[in-house]
C-alpha cells in the first residue's frame, strides 16, 4: 500500500519547471576568474564613486582570507570561484528612460514570467524593478513614488543619484565580513535594488524586485538595501527565476533591512530558483544573507518567504532586534523535492528590552530531498521581558526523504520568555482517501492539503503573492506523494 | 467477492445486490468484515479483491479510481471523519462538488451560487454555520463530524449512499436529525447501505432489507424484522449457528 502511495506521490511531482526558458539577447560578460582587477573593473564598469571601490576591495581581501562555510545540513559539490563570470548584462542601453527603448526581447521575458512592465498594465499598483542577471532593467512608478518622497530604484542609480544614504547604511546589518558569501556578495555585486522610505510616510504600493537570471556561467550577485525612517511603513516582494541548465549556477545576494523609531517593513519572498532536474542535475545554489536590524523602538521587521526553488538553499533571514520593544517576525515555507537540499531558517537576537519574536517554519520534503530548518534565539543578559515563540513544523512526502531540525536557542536573563514547538507528520493515506472520495483527484488532495499545511505562512503574503505561492507549492510536488 | 488485507481473508463470499430506491442494512458483531466491506466498495487502497466482482450501473466498479466512483454517485459517509487542518471545510466542499458537476459536464458553481447551496444543506442536519469556516473536521464534536458528513451528502447528491457507521457517537438528538437528513435524501433513484451495530438507528431509517455479516460472509438476510430480532436476541445466536465456520 505505501508502495502504491509512494508511486502516486512520484507521478504527482514529475512537472516540469516552467520558467526554464532561455533569452538570447545580447549579453556583455566579462572574462571569467576573480581578482582585484575584476573587483576594480566591476567598479569602473559601474561609475560608482570612489568609497565603494574601498568597500569592495576590504570585502574582496577579507573573503581571500575566509573559508567557505561547512556547518550547514548540505551536500556542497566543490566551487570553482574562478570558473564563473562575475559581471554580466543585457548589452544594450543599461538603463531605460521609457519602455520604448527597452529591448522588446527584455519585454517579452518578462511578461512571459507573468511581470508586465507596461506600468498601465500593471494590475494591481505593484512597483516593480527588474534586475536581467546584474543589471536592473526598469523601475515601474518611479515618478508617484518620488512624489511621496520614496526612493526606489535600481543599487547602481542610488549609488550616483544619492551617495550619502547608501554610505551611511550599506552594510549596517550585515558588515562586509560577516559570512564567505556575504563578503564574496560585497566584492562583486552590480545591482539591486534600493528603497528609502521618509519618515512618517506609508508606502502607497508594494514595492518589488524581480530577480532574473539569464547568461551562462554567470553567477548572480544582487544586493538590497531598504531602509525605513522614523514611522513609516513599506511591504516589499522579491521574486526570482532562471533558465534550466545541466551546470550549477551560483547565486549569492545580500538584502538588507534597516527600520528606525516605529518603522515596519514587511518583506515577503517566493523564491522559485531551477531547481534541478529529476535526477539532480542543474540547478542554482542558492547562498543568500538576509538580515534586518531594528534599530528604532517599537520598530518591526517581518520576514515571508516561500522557498520552492534551487538546488541548494542556505539562507536564513534575521532580525537584530536593537530598539526596545522591536519586533522581528519569520514565516517560512521551504518546499524540496527530488534532489534539492535546503538548510534554511531564521536568527533572532534580542537585544531590547522587551523585544518580541515569532518564527513559524514549515518544511515539505518530498522525493529523495533534504530539508532543514536551523534557527538561532538569542537574548542578551541586558534584553529584559523578552518573548519568543517558535513553531517548526516537519511534512514528509514519501519514504526517501529527511526533515531535520536545529533550534539554538541562548537566554541570558531569567525575565524572558522562550517557547518552542516542533511535530514532524507524513502526509496521511487517510487523508487522501477523504479527498478522493468526494471526488477530488490524489494530485489535487496533495496540494490542497500541502497548502493547508502551509496555510499559516501563505496568509502572511501580499494576496496575489499568495495565489502565485500556492500555486507554486501544488506544481512543485507534481510527481511526489507518499 | 473475496477480499484480503496483508495475506489476511476479510471477506469471503458477499453476494448483495441492491436495487434503485431500496434502503439495505449490514450488520454484524465487531469484525465482521463490515468497514471493509464499505472501503471495498469506496476504493480504499490496502485491500486485495482474490475473487468476485461489483457492477455498480452496469459497470465494473473495481477498476475504477476512488474519485470517480465518487463523481460517479458513490459515496461514504465515514465512520471516523478525517481531519485536514488548514483547509477550510467551504474550499473542501466548492472543490469538491464542482469535480462532480465537471463530471456530469455541468459548469462549476461561483463562489455566490455556492453559499446559497450549502445555507440551504446546512437546514437539513442543522449544521452550525460557522463548522464549515473550519478547517476540515478539525476541532469539531463527534456529533459534529457525522452531521457534517450527511451534510456532504446532500451537497454531493450521491446515487448510492454507504452509511459506516453513522451512528456511533451521537446522542439520541443527533441521531434524529442524521437520521431525517437521510431520509429527505432519498428518492426512487437513490440507494442506502446503512452499517450499523444497532438497531437504534434501524427505527429512523427504516431499510428494506437487513443482512448479517459474520467472518466475512453474509449468513442471513431478510426484511426489517431481522434487525428487531437482533436486538432481543443479541449476536451470540448467529455466532451459535455458524460456529463451523473458518
Amino acid at each position: 500500500m505505501m508502495e502504491n502511495q509512494d508511486n502516486i506521490l512520484h507521478e504527482v511531482t514529475q512537472s516540469d519547471y516552467k520558467y526554464g526558458f532561455y533569452t538570447d539577447i545580447e549579453t556583455e560578460v566579462i572574462e571569467k576568474g576573480l581578482n582585484e582587477q575584476v573587483v576594480r573593473t566591476i567598479w569602473e564598469k559601474k561609475g560608482e564613486p570612489d568609497f565603494m571601490l574601498e568597500f569592495r576591495l576590504n570585502a574582496y581581501r577579507k573573503w581571500l582570507k575566509m573559508e567557505m562555510p561547512d556547518w550547514a545540513y548540505l551536500k556542497i559539490p566543490p566551487i570553482d570561484f574562478q570558473a564563473i563570470s562575475y559581471y554580466a548584462a543585457p548589452r544594450k542601453k543599461p538603463k531605460y528612460e521609457s519602455l520604448d527603448e527597452v529591448d522588446p526581447e527584455l519585454l517579452d521575458t518578462f511578461n512571459k514570467l507573468g511581470i508586465p512592465l507596461e506600468e498601465q498594465k500593471h494590475l494591481s499598483g505593484v512597483a516593480v524593478d527588474a534586475v536581467i542577471d546584474s543589471v536592473s532593467v526598469k523601475t515601474t512608478f518611479k515618478e508617484t513614488l518620488a512624489e511621496k518622497g520614496i526612493i526606489f530604484c535600481s543599487f547602481s542609480e542610488a549609488l550616483k543619484d544619492h551617495p550619502d544614504l547608501v554610505k551611511k547604511y550599506i552594510s549596517m546589518a550585515v558588515p562586509v565580513g560577516d559570512n564567505y558569501f556575504a563578503a564574496l556578495n560585497s566584492a562583486v555585486f552590480s545591482d539591486g535594488s534600493f528603497c528609502y522610505i521618509p519618515k512618517g510616510v506609508r508606502c502607497p504600493m508594494e514595492l518589488s524586485t524581480y530577480f532574473r537570471i539569464n547568461a551562462a556561467n554567470t553567477g548572480q550577485f544582487e544586493r538590497t538595501l531598504i531602509v525605513a525612517d522614523e514611522d513609516s511603513y513599506v511591504s516589499y516582494l522579491e521574486g526570482c527565476t532562471a533558465p534550466m541548465r545541466d551546470e550549477n549556477q551560483l547565486h549569492a545576494a545580500v538584502v538588507e533591512i534597516i527600520a528606525m523609531d516605529r518603522a515596519e517593513v514587511k518583506y515577503s519572498t517566493v523564491q522559485n530558483w531551477y531547481p534541478g532536474d529529476k535526477e539532480g542535475r542543474g540547478g542554482i545554489f542558492n547562498f543568500v544573507t538576509k538580515r534586518g536590524i531594528c534599530r528604532g523602538e517599537s520598530s518591526k521587521i517581518s520576514w515571508t518567504q516561500v522557498e520552492t526553488g534551487s538546488a541548494i538553499t542556505w539562507k536564513y533571514p534575521s532580525c537584530i532586534l536593537l530598539g526596545n520593544n522591536s519586533v522581528g517576525e519569520f514565516y517560512s515555507v521551504a518546499l524540496t523535492n527530488h534532489h534539492q537540499q535546503a538548510d534554511t531558517g531564521t536568527k533572532m537576537i534580542h537585544i531590547g528590552k522587551n523585544s518580541r519574536s515569532t518564527i513559524v517554519s514549515k518544511g515539505i520534503s518530498a522525493g529523495v530531498s533534504d530539508n532543514s530548518y536551523r534557527g538561532l534565539v538569542k537574548i542578551m543578559p541586558g534584553a529584559a521581558n523578552c518573548r519568543n515563540f517558535s513553531q517548526c513544523d516537519s511534512l514528509l512526502m514519501g519514504d526517501k526523504c529527511g526533515a531535520h531540525t536545529f533550534p539554538y536557542i541562548e537566554v541570558g536573563n531569567s525575565s524572558s520568555i522562550v517557547e518552542h514547538e516542533a511535530t514532524t507528520s507524513k502526509i496521511g493515506e487517510d487523508q487522501i482517501f477523504y479527498c478522493n472520495q468526494r471526488g477530488i483527484s490524489t494530485e489535487d488532495a496533495i496540494g490542497m492539503i500541502v497548502n493547508g499545511y502551509a496555510r499559516e505562512v501563505l496568509n502572511k503574503l501580499p494576496m496575489e503573492f499568495a495565489v502565485e505561492a500556492q500555486k507554486l507549492l501544488a506544481i512543485s510536488l507534481e510527481g511526489s506523494v507518499g | 467477492m473475496c477480499v484480503s488485507v496483508e495475506g489476511k481473508e476479510i471477506l469471503n463470499g458477499i453476494n448483495l445486490e441492491i436495487k434503485a430506491g431500496e434502503v439495505h442494512a449490514i450488520m454484524g458483531p465487531n469484525g465482521s468484515g463490515k468497514s471493509t466491506l464499505a472501503n471495498v466498495l469506496a476504493g480504499k487502497d490496502g485491500y486485495e479483491i482474490t475473487a468476485g466482482e461489483v457492477t455498480y450501473m452496469g459497470e465494473d466498479l473495481l477498476v475504477q479510481a476512488p474519485e470517480d466512483r465518487a463523481r460517479k454517485g458513490i459515496f461514504l459517509s465515514f465512520q471516523y471523519p478525517v481531519e485536514i487542518p488548514g483547509v477550510p471545510m467551504v474550499s473542501f466542499l466548492k472543490t469538491a462538488v464542482n469535480e462532480h458537476r465537471k463530471f456530469r459536464g455541468d459548469k462549476p458553481l461561483s463562489a455566490g451560487e455556492f453559499l446559497k447551496l450549502m445555507r440551504e444543506k446546512k437546514k437539513l442536519v442543522e449544521l452550525d454555520t460557522e463548522l464549515t469556516n473550519r478547517s476540515v473536521n478539525e476541532g469539531f464534536s463527534g456529533g459534529e463530524k457525522k452531521k457534517n458528513e450527511i451534510f456532504q451528502m446532500a451537497l454531493l447528491e450521491p446515487k448510492l449512499s454507504i452509511l459506516d457507521e453513522t451512528d456511533s457517537g451521537l446522542d439520541i438528538d443527533a441521531l434524529k436529525i442524521v437520521a431525517h437528513g437521510v431520509n429527505a435524501l432519498k428518492s426512487p433513484e437513490t440507494s442506502t447501505i446503512v452499517v450499523t451495530h444497532y438497531q437504534r438507528l434501524l427505527d429512523y431509517i427504516v431499510p428494506d432489507r437487513v443482512h448479517v455479516l459474520y467472518k466475512g460472509r453474509i449468513v442471513r438476510s431478510a426484511g426489517k424484522e431481522l434487525a428487531l430480532e437482533l436486538e432481543e436476541k443479541g449476536y451470540d445466536w448467529i455466532k451459535k449457528d455458524n460456529a463451523n465456520q473458518p
